[in-house]
This record gives C-alpha cells, structure tokens and sequence, in this order.
C-alpha cells in the first residue's frame, strides 16, 4: 500500500498545514490550528491554487472523523512524532531512483540536513543503523529521524530520480 | 470619592467598547474601527469628556501596547522569523520600498519633517497581522497556496518592528545621530541575542516559566513581560520590542499556556489603547487632513496589492493567487494606530494622529473587501481587455469543476506538487 508523501507547511500565526496529492491528482491539505480545531480543504480544478472547499472542524469532529477514515489496522509514514521537535518518517526510494544501487554514504545525508537515516526496511527485512557504504535499492524504505526541515530536505534529496 | 468618579468612567468606556464589539461582529467587521470611533467620542471636544480616569486610561493604552506585542511575539517561533527571513528577505525588501516610501513622501509633501516621514513611513507600511488571519479564514482561504507568502511577509513586517521601533523612540526622543546609532546597535544586539537564545535555549526558558498552574504561569509571564518592557524602554529600545521579544522566546508549552491566558487581557487593554488614541485625537481636527489620509489609502492600497502580487509570483503561484495575496494584504490596523500613538504621546506633529486614525479607519474597512474582490475585479479587467464573456460571479462556490476556461494563466501550475515555495524547504 503506497502512502503517500505528505508534505508540511508552517503557517505562522496560524498553525501547521499538511498537504498530499491523491492517486486522481486530486490535491487536498489539512491545517491543523493552534487551537485544535483543524481546517479540511480541497482545491478548484480551474486554479490549483485556490480551496475550492474549506471545512472547519472542532477537535473532537475531527476525532470522529479520524476514526471513520481509519483502517482497522492503520499505518502511517508518521511513526512518532514528539514535541521537542523530532520526527521520524518511512521515506520510500522508488524503482527510478537516483540513489538505486548506490552506497548510502554517497548521499551525504547527515551533512547535507542532519537528519540520519537510523533503518532501511526491505521486503528480505529490516537493516538497523546502515553504515555508509551499505547499498540502496529502489523499494526500500528508509526511516529518517531528524527536524522537521532536516526530513523535508532528506526527503528531497532522495526523492532524486 | 475620587475613585467613584474613576468607576463610572471607566465602566461606561468598557460597556461602550462590549456594545460596539458586538455591533462589530454582528457585521463581521474588526472591532478596532469602533473602538477607535469610541475614543473619539469620549475625548477632548467630543461627545462627552472624560476627566477622573485619563491617567488609568494612559496606563492601560501602555499596558496594552506591550500586551499586543507579547501576543504578537507568542505566535511566531524563533525558528518561524530565522526560516522566513532567509527565504523572503527580498519580497520584505519589495514590501518595504512600496509601502513605506508613499507614507514618507505624503509626510514630506505636507512639510512635517523627516521625523514625522519616519512614523508615518511606519504607519502605512505594516499590514494588520490580526486582521488579515481573520479575513483569510473567513473567507475559507488558509489552505491557498499563496497563504504562506501572505503569511510570510506578515512575519517579516513584524520582525522588521523589532528595529524600527527602537528607531523611531530614539528619533522622537530627539536623539542624535550618534544617540540613534547606539540605540540602534543595542536593538540589533538585543534582538539577534534573544533570536540566537530562544533557538538554542528556548525550551528552558520555557520550562522555566512554564508551570501547571494557569495563576502562576499568568503572573511569572506577565510580570516577565512587563519587567523587560521596561527595562527595554530605560535602554531607549522601546517597552513594545522588549514584549515582542519576550513572547518571541516563550516557546512549546508556555507560548500556548500563555497565549490563552493573555488573549482576554490582550483584548481589554488593547481596546483601552484604541481608545486611549481616540481620546487624544479632537474630532474637529480629522476633516482637514481627511484629503492627503484618502490620497494615501488609495496609494498604499495598489502598492501593497502590487507587493502581494510580485511576492506570491516570485513564489510560482498562478495569476488568481497572486491577485488574491495582493488583496489580502491590504489591511492595515493596529500597528499603525501603535506607531502613530508613540509619535502622539512625544507630541511631534499634531496633525499625524488625526491622520493616522483617518487612514486606518479607512483601510480597515477597505482591506478585508479589497481581500475579497481583488482577484475577480483583475480578471474582469483582463476579460474586458480581452473582449470577451460577462463580468463574473463571485468565487464564492466556485464549482469543483473548471468554470472558466482561459481565466487562469498560463504559468498557473499544473497539480501535482505545487512547490512549496514557503518555509521550511
């Protein structure tokens, strides 16, 4: 099951906006403001732009509403989110990659952004704490641990095709 | 009995303010106008003069100001300012050279002198943060993609009053040039500690303050807050930068914590401050400089629509976006009315107030319709242009479906992957 990535905006003053495009190109983002209450919008087909929908849900709408999406056993590229800042995500490195049968140390990941790859998961199993000169597949996923700008520019980096 | 007096004063100028707040949001309109409407009524040669409690009212426009400027400081994150200031320093440089200069060249047109240039500089260029975050959800537009870049100018402005607060006390201090200089540098020091702390150390100046007793962890911020603010204005930096500050290095749990616990005594004596510049402004003074506050609206409302629309092209949003951002930004409010006030309270122009409160009643009233009709009146125009097709529709339940073919331009994005052309990448 593919999972989307979720891409995250801070909105000063407002909150945090999540957003992802679906598998129809439909594109839909999430604002989860500071109150709790969070905003669902969905966007006009004529200006990508523009929300086409916005709906405001109090907090516990958007609990009910959780819990009616969620599958019976649910899995998230979020694996656990704390708040002193550090997040860990599952980033997927597609068949096309760039990074595709090359050694994890050539992508400088933890100089370039500080965010250290800490496990690769494949279908044979899990690698805990890769070294440098393990060798990357396409359809590995990687669990990326760092700030949530540290993961973005990792997530960019790998994204590389 | 003194404090009688003082009493009925100030329970008929808060009662007022209630009534006027709820007029205001039957209407969906910013309160500030009223409050500032308030003001003058109540104020020297108005309708009815008040006497007993002018030196509470003074205070509390103070207490205020401060108030205002913490809360401002508790929305953003150090991280929020550092993240925004490298990726758009040049649209805050755009924004800057729109709007700032026209309220300087009107300062200067009317023979004020440079002083006054340098506030009414300040009052015409920084959007209402307040008001803007407003009209935007109101009108359902927080997920749009030029939001960030609307965001991120705000944040920008705000920061830029972080130096040019201390400035401005400095120059109506009548300070030299080396006075302001020193001034200056002190102001820059302060804030590039405080940004530099609140990066590295501002979860245990959180956990310092932060406590599970909203009582104490009201008393510990406010008390911080007010003892900065002060030391802030001994050091000729100005108390509303030290608040800032202070709000911008609480973080986590304390922000929040605070910035619920403050929100209402941010409202009271935000609404006193309104008031207390209404009160300092006659009313008979307002209709001669109604002229040079409308030629200044009508002015600053096209640059600061020009400078949302050059900020969200610059980020690769499509035309309707950029039309939008220019609209939005509009607004101006409360920041005007606060650097106009410090100019009022130093007493350098007595023409500045009248005109400060002539131009924010104006563009507060206009901003939030400018926010709404920006993009259709561009499109109409470009149709007209074009020669084609009826005037539009609102947008207001645009189909899902595309509605106007050719109305989007050509560089509009295709979807997928907008580019996060906002902070954090």
């Amino acid at each position: 099951m593919p999972i989307p990535r979720v891409r995250t905006t801070s909105l000063p003053g407002v909150g945090v906006q999540y957003d992802f495009t679906t598998r129809e190109q439909r594109h839909l983002s999430v604002i989860a403001h500071r109150d709790g209450s969070r905003s669902l919008n969905l966007y006009r087909a004529d200006d990508p732009d523009a929300c086409a929908h916005s709906l405001h849900l109090s907090e516990g709408e958007s609990a009910a509403l959780v819990d009616a999406l969620r599958p019976a056993q649910h899995s998230t590229a979020l694996l656990h989110t704390t708040d002193l800042g550090l997040i860990a995500e599952r980033i997927p490195l597609s068949g096309v990659s760039y990074w595709n049968g090359r050694l994890l140390g050539e992508t400088r990941m933890r100089t370039a952004t500080g965010a250290s790859i800490v496990a690769v998961l494949r279908r044979t199993g899990a690698v805990p704490s890769p070294t440098p000169d393990f060798r990357l597949a396409g359809g590995d996923t990687l669990i990326v641990i760092g700030t949530r700008e540290g993961v973005d520019a990792a997530a960019a980096i790998l994204g590389r095709e | 009995m003194h404090s009688a007096s003082v009493f009925i004063e100030l329970g008929a100028i808060i009662l007022v303010l209630g009534l006027l707040g709820r007029i205001a949001g039957r209407y969906g309109l910013s309160p500030i106008p009223l409050y500032l409407l308030g003001g003058l009524a109540f104020g020297h040669g108005g309708l009815l003069p008040l006497a007993a409690s002018e030196e509470f009212v003074a205070t509390g426009a103070e207490i205020g100001v401060v108030l205002l400027l913490l809360m401002l400081g508790l929305e953003y994150t150090a991280a929020d300012l550092v993240t925004n200031l490298k990726a758009q320093y040049p649209a805050g440089a755009v924004d800057f050279a729109l709007n700032a200069l026209p309220g300087a060249g009107m300062a200067l047109l009317l023979g004020w002198g440079p002083v006054a240039a340098v506030v009414l500089a300040g009052v015409t260029w920084i959007s209402s943060s307040g008001v803007i975050a407003k009209v935007l959800g109101d009108l359902g537009r927080l997920g749009n993609r030029e939001t960030p870049v609307i965001l991120s100018i705000l944040v920008l402005e705000d920061l830029s009053m972080a130096l040019y607060l201390p400035i401005l006390t400095a120059l109506l201090a009548g300070a030299g040039l080396l006075a302001g200089s020193i001034t200056l540098a002190v102001a820059l020091v302060t804030a590039g500690a405080v940004l530099f702390v609140a990066l590295r150390y501002g979860r245990l100046i959180s956990r310092f303050v932060s406590h599970d007793d909203p009582e104490k962890l009201l008393l510990v911020v406010l008390g911080l807050t007010l003892l900065v603010a002060g030391i802030a204005q001994q050091l000729q930096v100005s108390a509303a930068v030290g608040a800032f500050l202070v709000g911008i290095a609480l973080s986590g749990e304390a922000a929040e914590g605070a910035h619920s616990l403050l929100s209402p005594l941010r409202d009271l004596f935000a609404a006193v401050f309104f008031v207390f510049f209404g009160l300092n402004t006659t009313p008979s003074s307002i209709p001669p400089v109604l002229l040079p506050a409308l030629a200044l609206a009508v002015v600053t409302v096209f640059t600061k629509i020009g400078t949302g629309y050059w900020a969200a092209r610059r980020a690769g949003i499509g035309s309707g976006g950029r039309w939008r951002a220019g609209g939005a930004l509009v607004a101006r409010g409360e920041f005007s009315i606060v650097i106009a006030g410090l100019a009022v309270t130093a007493g350098i122009e007595p023409d500045l107030g009248p005109l400060a409160t002539a131009y924010v009643l104006l563009l507060v009233i206009i901003g939030p319709l400018t926010a709404r009709w920006t993009q259709p009146a561009a499109e109409w125009f470009a149709r007209r242009r074009a020669g084609t097709g009826p005037a539009p529709g609102g947008p207001a339940a645009a189909p899902l479906t595309g509605s106007a073919p050719g109305a989007q331009s050509a560089d509009g994005l295709e979807l997928p992957a907008p580019s996060s052309a906002s902070a954090a990448n």
